[in-house]
């Protein structure tokens, strides 16, 4: 699975992307974010507030039960301030 | 109904003289120019990166539009976003609608910028004299997308 990350997200992390082998156990976005922070301190630090960490599942906006599977690009990112 | 993420500036003179050209059943053409501020909660800022997430970003504006077309009877749309380093008093976003009648033109842009500011995924980074800080997003944003919650 391809993870991107944004904004203080990928600053905090240190990396733009990664490509990661997803856990069986691993069926929906929130369950991805609990199994992120596990992967380094820095992930755990840029994690650990989950309403400032929005997700985007091949593109699209979505809440944190929805599903995720190998073959999905997943985007994690703080709320959006374009505009 | 155009979207366009670019680095470059827009000429929002040209950008209408191409809206509306020959197009003589439009009765009304709103704008939206969005600028840099030199200021943010008191401090000096004296640029701003605007980051994206190229692909989503395209797709996120063409759907906002498409719900524009949707609720409005709408000649033309269109949306200009930039991205990377801008200065104080560059230009970074343009909403342009046009419709036959002001209401829908003035109702549309609205609702396109408001939409745009909570779903489009952009980062604003500031650089103030303490340093650089990404941009919070602020509530009232929220509350004025949220006015358009409902169909018009």
């Amino acid at each position: 699975m391809k993870i991107l990350y944004f904004a203080w997200l990928r600053t905090k992390i240190g990396v733009a992307a990664e490509t990661v082998d997803l856990p069986a156990e691993v069926r929906d976005v929130g369950g991805l974010v609990d199994w992120l922070k596990t992967r380094s301190p820095k992930h755990a630090d840029a994690l650990a507030n989950s309403t400032v960490v929005k997700v985007a599942v091949n593109q699209e906006h979505v809440p944190y039960d929805h599903p995720v599977g190998p073959g999905d690009e997943v985007a994690l990112f703080p709320p959006v301030t374009g505009g | 109904m155009t979207v366009k993420v670019q680095r470059e500036d827009f000429d929002v003179g040209a950008e209408l003289a191409a809206m509306t050209g020959g197009k003589t059943g439009i009765g009304g053409v709103t704008l939206f120019v969005g600028l840099v501020r030199d200021m943010a909660g008191g401090e000096a800022v004296s640029a701003m990166t605007l980051e994206h997430y190229p692909g989503m970003t395209e797709k996120e504006l063409e759907a906002i539009e498409a719900e524009a077309r949707q609720r409005w009877p709408l000649d033309d749309a269109l949306i200009i976003h930039r991205h990377g380093r801008l200065e104080p008093g560059d230009r970074i976003v343009l909403v342009a609608t046009a419709s036959a009648h002001r209401q829908a033109a003035f109702e549309s842009c609205h609702f396109l910028i408001d939409w745009l500011k909570t779903r489009a995924p952009f980062w604003k980074l500031e650089a103030t004299p303490d340093g650089e800080r990404w941009v919070e997003a602020k509530d009232s944003d929220d509350d004025a997308a949220a006015r358009w919650a409902k169909p018009a």
